[in-house]
């Protein structure tokens, strides 16, 4: 049923600052503000209005909410002081939960099969390993094309010390502490809700 | 009086004025060619020196009227404020040395500055001469009450308010009840009760019982004004209740007679009204929460899907043209009373254009968001019956460009307010003389002879006022209209606006005793008066005063009511036998002015423009001109009208036969958005304007001569560039062949 | 000597990409006789992309570790960061740790597991926040012994070192902090319109075509205006802006050549510090505009 509350209350209770969503007044300043307004296809704004209108599928299978670079510029310009950008970011996460998100989406990709297991392996980021991971994700070809293409980066930054050249490196003094909290975090995760 | 009048001209030669001007040959016109009896100068006639040199001569008798030749009227008001009746400012500096671009050593600008500068000061010569004290109408019989129509919010808060400044109040209402339609809200906008995020309870028994307690307030209920005659300070009306009536004078009128809700039969048909009982009106969603339970009409089951259709009706040329301002938080409150029946049941949704949120209702409006009331930004593009009960709405949803239907238990609208004052035409034959006093629909019954009722403006129809200047005023003196009968507004602005008009009455009825004028021209103690025995009867006054102050006796001679006037002179301009006139303003004076004014021979080629300026708009406009050191041509001179409405066109053709080359008339922007302070002043005076060819025909004279613009007080910048456009069109036709005559 | 707690983060490791930074930010705070102790065994702070993988709970758990080592090991000492993104997230988590009761309490259940706690009320800044509050605007000055006269530089604060939190109180919109550094180099500052605009950020790595473009909008600006060289307080923008800019030249068809360099660098240099201790070697661009004054 159109405009049925059921999703936007789940995103109210269950996104991160999702309860903002509501306070929304429409003004468009963020779309106009997103470093990224060439290429989205629903602005913040609408997408907050199609989680109003009970959009469930079109806005968790949205690639446009993985386009956020994080650049906080909706969050200090939106008058009514949403926290936009965490935001954009909750729903992001919220889809990923709900398994809607499209697996080729790339900077689901990026985010979720490479950098957080990069840090959650070691403690660290590890730029070599997360540049090649990245590289390589879609098979050896693909991973040398790329590879090629920022040869000279590479080989600049390996010569100002600025690149390790053995990718895998130690893990941290506390890291079995670490990947039990994080555990822990993650169990505690399922269940929050937001506080309004 | 002419004879006691001891006029002292002083005149300032600070702020470069004694550099640039010779002051012996300025004395000489002043002394030799005006006769003025007392000439002196001072290098700084603001200071506290001397403004006490000429309260000397006037403390000493020497003198008592006084021309002070310094800055503009509107520059040192206070320093030169002295307790006398007759005095003038002439303006030697912003009009003149400032507007004049002279370089060093430049004779000939010398010359003609000097020349502009011995015009202004014959004028202001000339126009003291011409000047009587005004003698204050006054009576004895006035009253200071006040008759509030109307007993709901606005009438309340008005008598209420009055009552507490220590007047008498009248409140005139036609229920048996006080309260109006605040006796139907269930609950109310927080519009004064900070954080302004939750529901108000209804305050007005409060405020009936604050009104019906206070002995200073008299309450007629189930009653009608039959009748409103005479004016200010003794209007005197016929209060009828059923049969009986009653007499009573009072001093001053509020009009709270609030607002009808828009025919909702009359809605697009999109909006569904009466395709299914589950489609109702704010007023009717109103009195069902008010009554406790909020269903469905069809059915009687919950209703717990509710959307609020905004704007039906509103801001739509076919219905009403305007925003009500009050719907879109009156809706959010009704939003709120789902929510509050019906909890995390409840599903609402507002379909809006704009949201509008007066004053603090901006947080109200963040709270029905916060309590899940869903916004959406769009139309209703059609309404139909559902199998389940209830009905579809279809929404197209600007936002998310969506088109939906939106299934309800309920589709309320939004609709607007339309203003009680007076249906009738304002233009409808007057009931004076008619036998009938009693008009179905008339509010007040005005005994005027400009009809019954209170002008509106443009379609709107609501009461015509001054919008900028004066928004509670009316076109009727001492008649002010309070609330939604003025224009659509909730209850915060509803309130503020009766306290306003409340305080307005007072400064009438108080104004009225004193004699003097309310506004624009406050303090004015002048008042028409006319020459009987030059009347014609042709009615121009009655008809063109734009204050319905003058009626018509029998034979059609004016009556003139001064305290309903405003003195803004249009019944002396409209005079074609020129016999209206003000002890202080006349066509006389105006036109001995005129005559007053050196104009050189033809072979000086030195042309000379006349410029009337209306001293509303125009002045200070001309003034900054000044003060900005934009120049203007030399050979302009100036005369300040106090209104266009007063121009009297003979006064064109004493500037033709003078000798001046042109004329051009600086009014106030008239039409539905005008700014003209006496309303129709401007446009009256194109109008009589367009008959002035007429008369240069008569004198063998281009119409092109005379030219009227419209001026606004911001239009500094591009008035230079006005003036020399017209300077050179009138340059590129031949010298005024009456010059010298 | 002034004493912080320090939070050098990822891309200050050793080898890393912005070895540049901590290496000339250590000279710096060596210049200034501040002593950065960095906390032992500290962990990424899961950067702004952390989200997608962490959600709530997990990412802000690692950056309350962070707190949780530095309050054991240091107490509450003012915390520095250099990177924006690690100011950013680890600034964000203290403030929702102080101001969100449930926050607190899961997060803390969660440190448990680790041995660890952390109750808030570390205060964390960015170091320019220390430039600007604690060193001052006289002492930054008063420091330049080889001013960068005549040096046209482009002052690109980009996002996070700028937004949501702001350095100082400056404007989010046209901020001034780093042309008045620059200035306080004795170099000029270019009008520098793109000076808040996005860089990209980590979508450089995952959608590189669209970053790119955003990048060069940047770069295009710069060189406008008149720029010789370009300075940041953010690694993240350096490293989109500097190493990426024969990418860019490929892709889009530019000839960009332009170094990318930190406002430590530039202060470093100065001061008189050596082309080594201001890290200028390890420029992937050379930082020549800058040779003149070495």
């Amino acid at each position: 049923m159109a405009y049925d509350l059921t999703f936007a209350k789940d995103v109210y209770k269950k996104s991160e600052m999702g309860q903002w969503i509501k306070m929304c007044m429409q003004c468009g300043v963020c779309a106009g503000s997103c470093p990224l307004r060439a290429h989205w296809q629903h602005s913040p704004r609408q997408l907050f209005q199609m989680v109003r209108a009970g959009m469930r599928d079109e806005v968790l299978k949205s690639s446009d909410m993985w386009m956020c670079t994080s650049c906080y510029n909706c969050i200090v310009r939106c008058p009514r002081e949403l926290p936009i950008t965490h935001i954009i970011h909750g729903l992001a996460r919220y889809a990923e939960t709900e398994k809607m998100t499209d697996p080729q989406q790339p900077t689901r990709r990026f985010a979720v099969e490479v950098f957080w297991k990069n840090i959650t392996s070691t403690g660290r980021v590890g730029e070599a390993m997360l540049t090649m991971r990245l590289y390589f994700l879609d098979g050896l070809g693909a991973g040398i094309q790329r590879g090629l293409e920022m040869k000279d980066s590479a080989i600049g930054m390996l010569k100002t010390r600025r690149l390790n050249p053995i990718p895998f490196r130690g893990k941290l003094k506390g890291f079995d502490g670490m990947t039990k909290m994080l555990a822990k975090a993650a169990e505690l995760e399922a269940k929050l809700e937001n506080h309004a | 009086m002419e004879q006691q009048k001891k006029i002292g001209c002083y005149i300032c030669t600070g702020c470069g004025i004694g550099d640039a001007l010779d002051l012996k040959a300025l004395k000489a016109i002043a002394t030799k060619e005006q006769k003025i009896p007392v000439v002196k100068d001072h290098a700084l006639l603001c200071g506290s020196e001397g403004v006490a040199m000429i309260q000397q001569d006037l403390d000493d008798g020497t003198v008592n009227a006084v021309i002070v030749a310094a800055c503009s009227h509107r520059e040192k008001a206070a320093e030169f404020r002295f307790d006398i009746d007759l005095m003038d400012r002439v303006d030697l500096r912003d009009k003149c040395l400032w507007m004049l671009d002279v370089k060093d050593g430049d004779e000939t600008a010398e010359e003609d500055r000097q020349m502009m500068a011995e015009d202004y000061l014959r004028l202001g010569c000339v126009k003291i001469k011409k000047m009587n004290i005004p003698d204050p109408f006054l009576h004895s019989e006035g009253s200071k009450d006040v008759l509030v129509v109307g007993g709901g919010l606005a009438g309340l808060t008005a008598a209420r308010d009055i009552a507490k400044a220590g007047y008498n109040a009248v409140i005139v209402e036609k229920s048996d009840v006080l309260g109006g339609k605040m006796n139907a809200m269930h609950k109310v906008t927080p519009d004064n009760q900070p954080p302004y995020r939750e529901l108000g309870e209804n305050f007005i028994g409060a405020l009936i019982s604050e009104v019906e307690n206070d002995n200073r307030i008299k309450i007629f209920k189930n009653a009608l004004v039959s009748k409103t005659s005479g004016q200010p300070g003794q209007f005197d009306l016929v209060i009828k209740n059923g049969s009986t009536t009653k007499e009573l004078r009072v001093g001053s009128i509020v009009v709270a007679t609030g607002f009808d809700p828009y025919d909702p039969t009359k809605l697009p048909a999109n909006l569904g009204y009466g395709t299914s009982p589950d489609v109702i009106t704010s007023a009717d969603f109103e009195k069902m929460a008010k009554e406790g339970k909020i269903v469905r009409p069809s059915d009687g089951q919950p209703a717990k899907r509710v959307a609020f259709a905004l704007c039906a009706g509103q801001r739509d040329k076919e219905h009403l043209d305007y925003c009500s301002g009050a719907c879109c938080i009156y809706s959010m409150k009704q939003a709120m009373y789902v929510i509050d029946q019906y909890g995390d049941d409840a599903s609402t949704y507002l379909l809006y254009q704009e949201i509008r949120t007066p004053g603090q209702m901006e947080d109200f409006y963040r709270s029905a968001q916060d309590k899940g009331a869903v916004f959406i930004k769009g139309d209703v593009a059609g309404v139909s019956g559902n199998a389940k009960g209830g009905v579809s709405v279809k929404v197209r949803d600007h936002l998310i460009r969506n088109n939906e239907n939106l299934d309800v238990d309920l589709l309320v609208l939004a609709t607007g307010m339309v203003s009680t004052v007076d249906t009738l035409d304002p233009n409808a034959p007057s009931p004076v003389g008619t036998g009938r006093d009693e008009l179905p629909g008339s509010i007040l019954n005005l005994q005027y002879r400009q009809g019954p009722s209170l002008p509106r403006l443009g379609a709107a129809g609501f009461p015509d006022s001054h919008f900028i200047c004066f928004p509670y005023e009316t076109r009727r003196t001492g008649i002010y209209v309070a609330g939604p009968a003025r224009r659509p507004m909730g209850i915060a602005a509803t309130m503020t606006d009766a306290s306003g008009a409340a305080l307005k009455a007072i400064q009438a009825v108080e104004a009225v005793a004193h004699g003097v004028a309310v506004h624009p021209r406050s303090g004015d103690l002048s008042y028409p008066s006319y020459r009987p025995e030059g009347c014609t009867q042709c009615k121009r006054c009655t008809e063109e005063c734009p204050f319905g102050a003058i009626n018509e006796d029998d034979k059609g001679n004016p009556l003139f009511n001064p305290a309903r006037c405003r003195r803004c002179s249009t019944c002396m301009g409209a005079c074609p036998q020129k016999i209206i006139s003000f002890a202080n303003y006349s066509v006389d004076m105006i036109s001995s002015m005129i005559k007053e004014i050196e104009i050189p021979e033809e072979d000086e080629e030195k042309p000379r423009i006349l410029i009337f300026a209306c001293t509303n708009d125009a002045i200070p406009a001309l003034d900054m001109v000044g003060r900005n050191r934009s120049s203007i041509s030399p050979y302009v001179r100036i005369i300040p009208l106090r209104c266009m409405g007063s121009l009297s066109l003979v006064w064109i053709a004493d500037a033709m036969s003078k000798g001046f080359d042109g004329v051009m008339l600086m009014g106030c922007r008239h039409g539905d958005d005008y700014q003209c302070h006496n309303v129709r002043g401007s446009a009256l005076a194109e109008i009589r304007l367009s008959k002035v060819s007429e008369t240069l025909q008569r004198l063998k004279l281009e119409s092109s001569r005379v030219k009227m613009v419209e001026v606004n007080i911001m239009d500094a910048e591009t008035l230079p560039v006005v003036i020399s456009d017209f300077v050179e069109q009138i340059s590129n036709l031949n010298p005024n062949p009456y010059k010298g005559f | 000597m002034k004493e912080y707690t320090f939070f050098p983060g990822c891309s200050s490791e050793h080898n890393a990409s912005a070895a540049n930074m901590e290496n000339s930010v250590q000279s710096m705070c060596r210049m200034l006789g501040i002593k950065l102790n960095e906390i032992d065994d500290w962990n990424c702070c899961s950067a702004s992309i952390g989200y997608a993988g962490g959600g709530q709970l997990p990412r802000m758990a690692l950056s309350a570790r962070n707190f949780a080592l530095a309050q054991k090991q240091r107490g509450n000492t003012d915390l520095v960061a250099t990177c924006a993104a690690c100011w950013l997230a680890m600034r964000e988590t203290n403030e929702r740790i102080e101001e969100e009761a449930h926050i607190k309490q899961n997060l803390n259940t969660a440190l448990a597991e680790a041995g660890l706690s952390y109750d808030g009320h570390i205060k964390t800044r960015h170091m320019v926040e220390v430039l600007i509050e604690d060193v001052g605007w006289d002492t930054l000055k008063s420091k330049v012994t080889k001013p960068l006269k005549g040096l046209k530089v482009a002052g690109y604060v980009g996002c996070q070192t700028n937004r949501p939190f702001g350095v100082c109180g400056d404007s989010f919109e046209n901020p001034q902090y780093l042309d008045r550094m620059i200035e306080a180099t004795g170099a000029t500052a270019v009008p520098f319109p793109m000076k808040v605009a996005c860089c990209g950020g980590a979508l450089m790595f995952s959608e590189p075509e669209k970053s790119c473009v955003l990048t060069k909008q940047i770069l295009q600006s710069a060189v406008d205006n008149g720029a010789e060289v370009i300075v940041t307080p953010c690694p993240v923008c350096q490293l989109n802006l500097e190493v990426y800019q024969g990418l860019i030249n490929k892709t889009l068809g530019t000839n960009f050549n332009i170094p990318v360099v930190y406002y430590s660098q530039l202060f470093v240099l100065a001061w008189g510090g050596k082309w080594e201790d201001a890290a200028l070697h390890q420029q992937v661009i050379p930082a020549e505009p800058l040779r003149r004054f070495a």
